[in-house]
């Protein structure tokens, strides 16, 4: 009963969030702080994780491709597919739950317990839709970057220390990330990419606005939102490659 | 004024007037106004006309003194933001912060971030204002502080003000209608120099319940 419960209240909560907006230029403002705050914020740790996972995975293939019958250009689609198909979509996502769904859930949930969301519905303002819409607006619109940004900077990893490593030469590495390239499968790694990030909003944004207590309980909401939002986004992922893919 | 024990019921009974709760029984009328009978909009509008000062300011963290003060005029005006913040500098002024404006509410004392609460309760000109434990927190001399403003805003404004305390001093310094919730019950009644001949004995054991107001008690 207390999932329905749960998904009944998260669904009107989404409902009112949006909602009419008060004053459309405000809201418009609020989405590009928002974008800011929780998409330019994040370019630093989706870069460095980006990179050095190309890295290792460039590498350990290369150690792992052992056979005559394997063309050494292998590599290189191996690392194409790992980071576009899961690494960049699936495994960033994962790492930006924790990272801006954390940050979402005690935003709100502070605001919370410190009455700032009852001052706003004081004052005849839809408190769900002020504070969660930009931020889902600016995560479905934002994410998408960063996760081309990640598969970018992947293969770029993989490049430049594949080289260093000797494991792999620049020609075959780019024969390989050029070779039988689908470009369906972007738009599949775009799409899986705009549904976690309106969980990654969402969710944690869920548990911040109904937290109840003090500050244990606003950790408590944080923690919540963001195991909530990891798991849904391994299950959609396994949803979405179903529908998608196969 | 309503004044009572903790956990009598009377911020309960605040958030059901301004509609933070919802209420199982009765009417909260705003000049006539059912307000739990009216939709969304109409709702909206009567709280357009609320002001409210919370118990620790609630303020929004992340915007400044003159932020927060011109945020409801953002939010509901069409003002240009020079006039926006001239509205704001002229509630801060009327607060006695002049110079806040600038500052974050991480940066106020207690007695600031009430005042700066206050000026952003007036700033859209509301009918009403309700006051959730205004001195709470505070030392004796800024409750007095913040009490006078409450009360010369009231009388300025012309504005129906509800203050909530169990602050005795308070009452004898601004209190006009008092009401004396005990068990969420409304158990008492009258002006403030009623209450403090009255025979009632809860309201008895609450107002005189310190050495100094035991002390007056033979003066009444």
């Amino acid at each position: 009963m207390n999932i329905f419960f749960h998904f009944g209240r998260y669904y009107i909560l989404i409902k009112r969030a949006f909602g009419k907006p008060e004053k459309l230029s405000l809201y418009k403002d609020r989405i590009f702080e928002e974008m800011y705050s929780l998409g330019v914020g994040s370019l630093g740790i989706v870069a460095i994780i980006s990179v050095f996972m190309g890295a290792v995975i460039t590498i350990q293939t290369a150690f792992n491709f052992e056979s005559p019958l394997i063309p050494p250009y292998a590599v290189g689609v191996a690392v194409r597919d790992t980071m576009i198909l899961e690494f960049s979509p699936a495994i960033v996502s994962l790492i930006l739950a924790g990272k801006i769904g954390s940050s979402i859930a005690s935003e709100i949930g502070t605001m919370r317990v410190t009455e700032q969301i009852d001052a706003l519905e004081i004052m005849g303002i839809n408190s769900a839709g002020y504070l969660i819409f930009p931020k889902i607006i600016a995560s479905v619109l934002f994410n998408p970057i960063l996760i081309i940004f990640s598969m970018f900077l992947g293969i770029l990893g993989g490049y430049i220390f594949g080289l260093m490593a000797g494991v792999v030469t620049d020609f075959e590495y780019i024969l390989g990330i050029t070779y039988a390239f689908r470009p369906f499968n972007v738009i599949y790694a775009l799409i899986k990419t705009a549904v976690f990030a309106f969980i990654i909003a969402s969710v944690p944004a869920y548990h911040g606005y109904y937290t109840k207590g003090g500050a244990l309980e606003v950790g408590r909401s944080s923690t919540k939102g963001v195991v909530y939002a990891s798991v849904l986004i391994l299950a959609f992922d396994l949803i979405l490659t179903q529908v998608l893919l196969v | 004024m309503i004044i009572g024990e903790s956990g009598s019921g009377k911020t309960t009974l605040l958030k059901c007037m301004v509609g933070l709760n919802e209420i199982d029984a009765g009417e909260v009328l705003f000049d006539g106004r059912n307000f739990y009978d009216l939709d969304f909009n109409g709702k909206k509008e009567i709280r357009k006309e609320i002001g409210m000062l919370f118990q620790g300011g609630a303020l929004f963290d992340s915007k400044t003194v003159e932020e927060n003060v011109a945020f409801p005029l953002s939010m509901f005006t069409d003002l240009t933001e020079s006039e926006k913040r001239d509205r704001a500098n002229f509630c801060l002024q009327r607060v006695n912060l002049p110079d806040a404006n600038k500052l974050y509410p991480a940066e106020l004392s207690g007695g600031m971030k009430k005042r700066v609460a206050i000026a952003r309760a007036i700033a859209v000109q509301p009918k009403y204002l309700f006051c959730d434990e205004p001195n709470s927190g505070l030392d004796p001399k800024t409750s007095i502080v913040i009490d006078n403003l409450i009360k010369e805003i009231t009388d300025e404004y012309g504005i129906t003000t509800m203050v909530i305390t169990h602050d005795m001093n308070s009452v004898i310094e601004i209190g006009d209608n008092i009401m004396f919730i005990y068990k969420g019950d409304n158990w008492w009644q009258g002006s403030k120099e009623d209450i403090l001949k009255t025979d009632n004995q809860e309201v008895c054991d609450f107002v005189y319940a310190t050495k100094f107001m035991k002390s007056l008690k033979t003066k009444f």
